[in-house]
């Protein structure tokens, strides 16, 4: 890391912090209705976003910090491996394009803002529905630390996070000043900011991209002489260990991890609060469809980004920390102005989605724990004013996920979001289709899901840090197939078997079945549909109808 | 599809649309999963490895079979609407 700050750089990538904090603000304005005291508003931007916001927004809110710090810093430290998000992303598409469009029908004929509304209505449950939320709450921490993991990444490169021998102030201090703009501007303005700044990201994104995937090739002589480096660098053997650092092609031993690690990151993405959230937030079914066919776009983007990673090692970056290798590289290489921008890509590339995770697990208390369980009388400004404040309260607790775990391997945060979210699949995917599951089945699914994921993951020590004996890592040997496989997907295995296996018996034994309240047709019906309005009011009990 | 036509009988719920849409959705889930197919360094395409811009190429070609059936599913239904109307 070069000494001292980057002048030119920060003072560019200030500009634009500035500029997007003002967007943020003045968010609340844009397309604003009336009365904007309540949920639907603030939290789903009042349902009416098309096509093209809605891809922005499901961009913004996927394509993160994890796409530009955490997959190329896989990729610098261990090679193909890194390279699962890509098959990843891939499979998203055709997955949510089979029950997507289901969930959004039927959240507008009813009123749902959330999976656990759903999951509530379905089963007629308020246990299952409370598991989801929680999961949600929970799941949704991580990822958002790996967003400010990102951010510090940045900032350390600029050389404003201090050195090692700065106090923890002064050296968190930028990374709580930008933790505090996002707080505000997302209490104040709700999805709206991260909706209107998306459009900014994802420009500098795009731009940030074309010139690196360009410039960079060139300057280091090719692909070609990027790939001999950073082969011979990943075969290069860990004096450790003994084994090699990783290779260029996934080997023998790795392939199930890879599929796996694919797999289950797909399955677990739209069980997210955010993406459900964005999903929501669109205006008709078609939205969603169209959607699934230009998000594959990211995607691209993403593979592009990863390949970061390879020309990170051949430019010789060398950095302990793998987050800073592309930031580094990116100093290295870019004029200071430049990477000023790219830095500023990163960094607002990390603030939208943390903006819109943090809505989505405060819509998730608000309506699941808060109004179900605590204050089931709340008026919609008084639910409002408690989704805002969890919103904070969700930021720090993704603060204490950064402060507690090995920062080193950012992509672990994402992943041990996933084993969690992973679990709510059954209920919510299950219920979108079928309604054999029994709700009491489902329960002991996801509790033996949870406890097997958490348990076994807490078990992994960090690869790279011997002081960080648990939660280092998300790839453990699947029991019965002896392979190493991505934890979320066995706790996954192992809570659809208990939940098909004690459904079978409940049946079996007449179990009372919770009221489902919707019906086959709500699964199907689009705007402009009798009953289904592209503005739903809040489908609050007491709450005067529509906004 | 020829499966269109209004006839007043209920529609079978296997239609030769579903089957190509089915398809088109459950390929990329084979062809991403089977990492064994894919895993080696040859052929290079301008100096990339195959197993990265083979993994990349699937981006398009699934993104055109997603598009494929999301036509196929929206004509379904409008047939299907006009079915039920008629």
């Amino acid at each position: 890391m070069k000494d001292g700050v980057n002048g030119v750089a920060l003072a560019v990538f200030l500009l634009f912090f500035v500029a997007v904090t003002v967007m943020g603000f003045l968010a609340a304005r844009w397309r604003a209705a009336e009365n904007a005291d309540n949920l639907d508003e603030w939290g789903l931007g009042g349902r009416s976003f098309g096509t093209w916001i809605t891809w922005f927004l499901l961009g913004g809110d996927l394509y993160t910090a994890y796409t530009f710090v955490a997959v190329p810093a896989a990729i610098y430290a261990a090679g193909a491996s890194g390279f699962f998000a890509v098959p990843y992303t891939i499979l998203v598409y055709p997955l949510i394009f089979t029950f997507l469009p289901r969930l959004w029908s039927v959240s507008h004929k009813h009123g749902y803002v959330t999976t656990s509304d759903f999951v509530r209505g379905r089963f007629g449950s308020k246990g299952l529905s409370l598991a989801v939320a929680v999961t949600g709450i929970l799941a949704t921490m991580p990822y958002i630390a790996l967003q400010l993991v990102g951010i510090q990444a940045v900032l350390d490169v600029m050389g404003i996070g201090g050195g090692e021998n700065t106090n923890w102030f002064i050296k968190d201090l930028p990374l709580l000043i930008a933790f505090g703009v996002l707080a505000a501007y997302t209490y104040s303005s709700g999805l709206r900011a991260p909706a209107l700044i998306a459009f900014v990201k994802d420009t500098l994104i795009y731009i940030v991209i074309a010139v690196a995937i360009i410039y960079i090739p060139i300057k280091l002589g090719g692909f070609d002489d990027i790939f001999a480096k950073a082969g011979d660098a990943l075969s290069q053997k860990n004096p450790t260990t003994g084994q090699p650092r990783g290779a260029l092609a996934s080997g023998e031993k790795q392939q199930w991890a890879y599929a796996t690690l694919a797999l289950g990151s797909a399955l677990a993405l739209f069980m997210y609060p955010h993406s459900i959230t964005a999903t929501l937030s669109s205006r008709s079914r078609e939205v969603i469809r169209r959607n699934t066919t230009i998000l594959p776009l990211y995607s691209l983007m993403l593979g592009l980004l990863a390949l970061l990673g390879f020309m990170a090692i051949a430019a010789g970056v060398k950095v302990e920390n793998g987050q800073l290798a592309i930031p580094q590289l990116f100093e290295n290489m870019f004029p200071d102005w430049f990477a000023g921008v790219a830095f500023a890509a990163i960094g607002i590339g990390a603030l939208v989605p943390a903006a819109i995770m943090s809505i989505a697990a405060a819509n998730l208390f608000t309506r699941n724990i808060y109004k179900d369980f605590l204050k089931p009388d709340a008026t919609p400004a008084q639910e409002t004013k408690v989704s805002k404040l969890v919103s904070l309260m969700v930021k720090v607790g993704a603060l204490i996920f950064v402060l507690a775990m090995d920062k080193t391997v950012a992509i672990n945060f994402q992943l041990l979001g996933g084993i969690w979210i992973l679990q709510t699949f059954p209920a919510l995917v299950g219920g979108l289709f079928t309604r054999w599951f029994h709700r009491w089945a489902l329960l002991a699914g996801w509790a033996v899901g949870m406890i097997y994921g958490t348990a076994v993951a807490y078990g992994v020590p960090s690869p790279t840090n011997p002081s960080q004996k648990h939660f280092g890592g998300s790839a453990d040997e699947i029991p019965g197939i002896g392979e190493i496989g991505y934890i979320g997907l066995t706790a996954f295995v192992l809570n659809v078997v208990v939940t098909v296996a004690l459904t079978a018996i409940l049946r079996a034994v007449k179990a009372p079945d919770g009221v489902d309240e919707t019906s086959p047709s709500d699964y199907t019906a689009d705007a402009g549909e009798p009953g289904v309005q592209a503005e739903l009011p809040p489908a609050t009990a007491g709450t005067p109808g529509g906004h | 599809m020829s499966d269109t036509s209004a006839s007043p009988v209920r529609r079978p719920v296997v239609t030769p649309a579903r089957v190509v849409i089915a398809f088109c959705l459950i390929v990329p889930f084979v062809a991403m999963l089977w990492v064994g197919s894919y895993a080696k360094v040859d052929p290079k395409l301008i100096g990339i490895p195959f197993f990265y811009w083979y993994q990349m190429l699937w981006v398009p070609v699934s993104t055109a079979l997603t598009s494929v059936a999301y036509v196929l599913v929206r004509r379904e239904r409008r047939a299907r609407k006009e079915g039920g109307s008629a």
